[in-house]
């Protein structure tokens, strides 16, 4: 039976369910046993934001604190993986993604390939995307273009506490490298959730709403924004189809070319930086496979490109909003 | 005020409605209406459908516009004797707006929650309608659940104490289905039954919910009031073999669609949420081998394993048989030939989901079948 929770339940409830499951299944990273302040792991806190907290409780071991350095643990999540685990490993802040790239782009995603699908590496990747937390330049990037970029990955980007809990047991039962991004700001989302285990396939867009008007494509936190930004729409009689892409590799093309072919109308929003990210990727799929659809230019809606600032007032402004969304999609059905 | 003012309300449609959208009128204002005459187009988030007029008068006042949205038991639609004057209906309007308060999620939950219980082993959930002395027991079909009859269940329960029940390996009940067959699940009903100290029910199937009930009734025929079997399984062999394994095996949105349009003359009723939903349940854990044990068992090689039609006419008990015109699941064909103790009523435009299509049709059938 359905009932509300967090974003951030949701997780832990998939984790702690899979782990129940499946023996094979660990959870490893920072302080995801005991937690920063806290006095060790009995007084298990989960992590830097509690997402992992009980966890220790409820199955031992198999939930492990490493040390600060994520190439060796991303590095021993992926071996372990290739040795019959399952293992989940949680990065904490993907800006701190950079140390570990050899064992993530170069190993992982390259085994089930180059040993000629002898191997697998069900390792799964988790770590926080976003800005908004004022956490500065370091600790607020949406790289998941970087990891989509490799073939090889998975990459998962989930917007409600459903898909979450969904996407996430389907990730931890893949037989490939999954990253999986969490937005911060989302964590506290309540949402209808099953009790029950359930998995979303991946490659299947959501269509959160639809509409004959315009087609919104967008991912993560932002799917949010482009709610609101249809909501407002809606008064004025403007009909937005808002798209929630929910994993990037696999992409379903299908629904979004669909929509495309249906309104004749595109408008793109990404939180992550504005050269080669998931925006520039749709217009491009657009503009190549729906052309004769287009019946306007298609828009693109993202931060400046430059780092998170750390100034609240211009962080705030980094970020997309509903404002500029309505606005693009103003200029398209003009 | 005068007491031949009446109101015509939002109604409740299924657990989660909290809303409606007026799609359009089909009565004008100031025609006269009976009771039973569909009034108005009603859209909600799962499904659309008509509402039909709760008394008999003028429809004096349409209090809402197509393309207004009310929340459940908002206002309507006045429906009144022409000699009540304007100014009467004025008052009664303003009286209502003023004192109405939309349900709150905690209402909501309290009037109509569903509950859980152990029947022999087996979590069953099921809702209530209704405390009439006779109590009748919906069966829903197939990869269907409780939900399904949100147009019949507050209808029926204007004459019984309605329960609609999850069959094993359904909506909120346990995945567990044990060996899957027919047998299984009417024991599951008998014991559900006892349970609630009920000694003797009607029983309304559809589908497969419908051969669950007709295998219930020629176990323990002292247990059943009357049967009402609507498209219902059991009447023949013939059955979709391919929408059975289709529907099994569709993970995604756009496999499930197609197969879902064949239960509907109007294809158009698969809406959007309707999909969401069942795909939701289909996901969970354990959902796909139990609806592969009870196809196994109930259609195998798409041919129904269990016809029941000769234990019709040996039935002391009062039959009716409903079917849709156009069902492209179970032939209405197998409506043909029954026994004289058999009622039959075939409503020729709709679907197998002939108690949501033609909903209005089939609550009035039911109604008059129990007397």
């Amino acid at each position: 039976m359905a009932r509300k929770i967090t974003y951030q339940q949701a997780i832990n409830e998939a984790l702690d369910q899979e782990m129940q499951r499946d023996s094979t299944v660990i959870v490893m990273g920072e302080d995801v046993v005991g937690g920063a302040g806290t006095d060790g792991e009995m007084d298990a806190w989960g992590g830097v934001l509690g997402v992992t907290k009980g966890l220790y409780a409820k199955h031992g071991n198999r939930i492990m604190d490493t040390p600060i350095t994520e190439s060796a643990f991303i590095g021993a999540a992926v071996g372990a993986a290739t040795c019959g685990l399952r293992p989940v490993a949680e990065l904490m802040f993907v800006d701190f993604m950079g140390v570990c790239f050899d064992q993530i782009f170069n190993q992982a995603a390259k085994f089930r390939y180059m040993f000629g699908g002898r191997a697998e590496t069900p390792v799964v990747i988790r770590c926080m995307i976003g800005a908004g937390f004022r956490a500065a330049a370091q600790h607020s990037q949406c790289l998941y273009p970087v990891f989509t970029h490799i073939p090889g990955l998975k990459c998962v980007v989930p917007t409600t506490p459903y898909d979450v809990k969904g996407l996430l047991i389907e990730a931890i039962r893949d037989n490939d490298p999954v990253m999986f991004f969490e937005h911060k700001l989302l964590y506290t989302l309540e949402g209808e959730v099953p009790e029950e285990p359930y998995t979303i396939p991946f490659g299947e867009a959501e269509v959160v709403r639809e509409g004959d008007d315009v087609t919104i494509v967008t991912l993560g936190r932002m799917v949010h924004m482009a709610t609101e930004a249809a909501d407002a729409l809606s008064k004025d009689g403007v009909a937005c189809e808002v798209i929630d892409l929910r994993t990037t590799s696999p992409l379903d093309e299908d629904t979004v070319l669909e929509s495309v072919e249906n309104t004749g109308r595109l408008v793109v929003v990404d939180e992550a930086s504005p050269r080669c990210n998931m925006a520039t990727d749709i217009a491009a799929l657009a503009a190549e496979r729906a052309f004769d659809s287009l019946k306007a230019p298609i828009k693109q809606v993202t931060p400046p490109h430059v780092p998170v600032p750390f100034s609240d007032d211009l962080e705030d402004l980094y970020i997309p909003n509903a404002d500029q969304i309505a606005a693009a999609v103003r200029e398209v059905v003009s | 005020m005068s007491a031949k003012i009446y109101t015509f309300t939002m109604p409740k449609w299924g657990l989660s409605m909290k809303e409606g959208k007026v799609a359009g009128w089909l009565a004008e204002e100031d025609a006269p209406v009976e009771v039973g005459a569909e009034l108005v187009e009603v859209e909600t988030e799962k499904i659309n459908g008509a509402v039909e007029a709760t008394a008999t008068g003028v429809l004096r006042r349409q209090v809402a516009a197509a393309g207004d949205v009310l929340p459940v038991g908002g206002l309507l639609a006045v429906i009144a004797p022409a000699d009540v004057s304007d100014a009467d209906i004025d008052a009664f309007v303003n009286e209502f707006q003023a004192n109405f308060v939309p349900p709150t999620d905690d209402e909501e939950a309290a009037g109509s929650a569903t509950q859980t219980v152990d029947v022999s082993g087996y979590a069953i959930r099921y809702l209530q309608h209704g405390d009439g002395d006779d109590v009748a027991v919906l069966i829903h079909g197939f990869g269907g659940d409780l939900d399904g009859w949100l147009f019949n269940h507050e209808a029926l329960a204007a004459q019984c104490t309605v329960y609609a029940l999850d069959l094993p390996g359904h909506g909120g009940s346990t995945k567990d289905v044990g060996d899957g067959s027919l047998g299984t699940m009417a024991g599951v009903v008998n014991d559900f039954l006892a349970m609630l100290d009920v000694p003797k029910a009607h029983l309304v199937g559809h589908s497969m919910g419908g051969a669950v009930a007709l295998e219930l009734a020629r176990q323990q025929v002292d247990r059943v009031q009357s049967l009402t079997l609507i498209a219902s399984a059991g009447l023949g062999t013939e059955i979709d073999g391919e929408y059975i394994d289709g529907f099994v095996g569709a993970d995604r949105r756009k496999e499930l669609k197609p197969h879902l349009q064949k239960l509907f003359a109007d294809p158009k009723l698969v809406t959007r949420q309707l999909i969401d939903d069942l795909l939701k349940y289909k996901r969970l854990d354990g959902v796909k081998n139990s609806l592969r044990t009870i196809a196994d068992t109930f259609c195998p090689g798409g041919t129904q394993s269990s016809v029941l039609r000769d234990t019709l006419s040996e039935l002391s008990i009062p039959v009716s048989v409903i079917w849709g015109g156009r069902d492209q699941i179970l032939p209405a064909a197998h409506a043909e030939g029954l026994p004289s103790n058999v009622q039959t009523h075939v409503f020729p435009d709709a679907g197998h989901m002939v108690y949501m299509e033609a909903a209005a049709d089939v609550n009035r059938t039911i109604l008059s079948f129990w007397g």
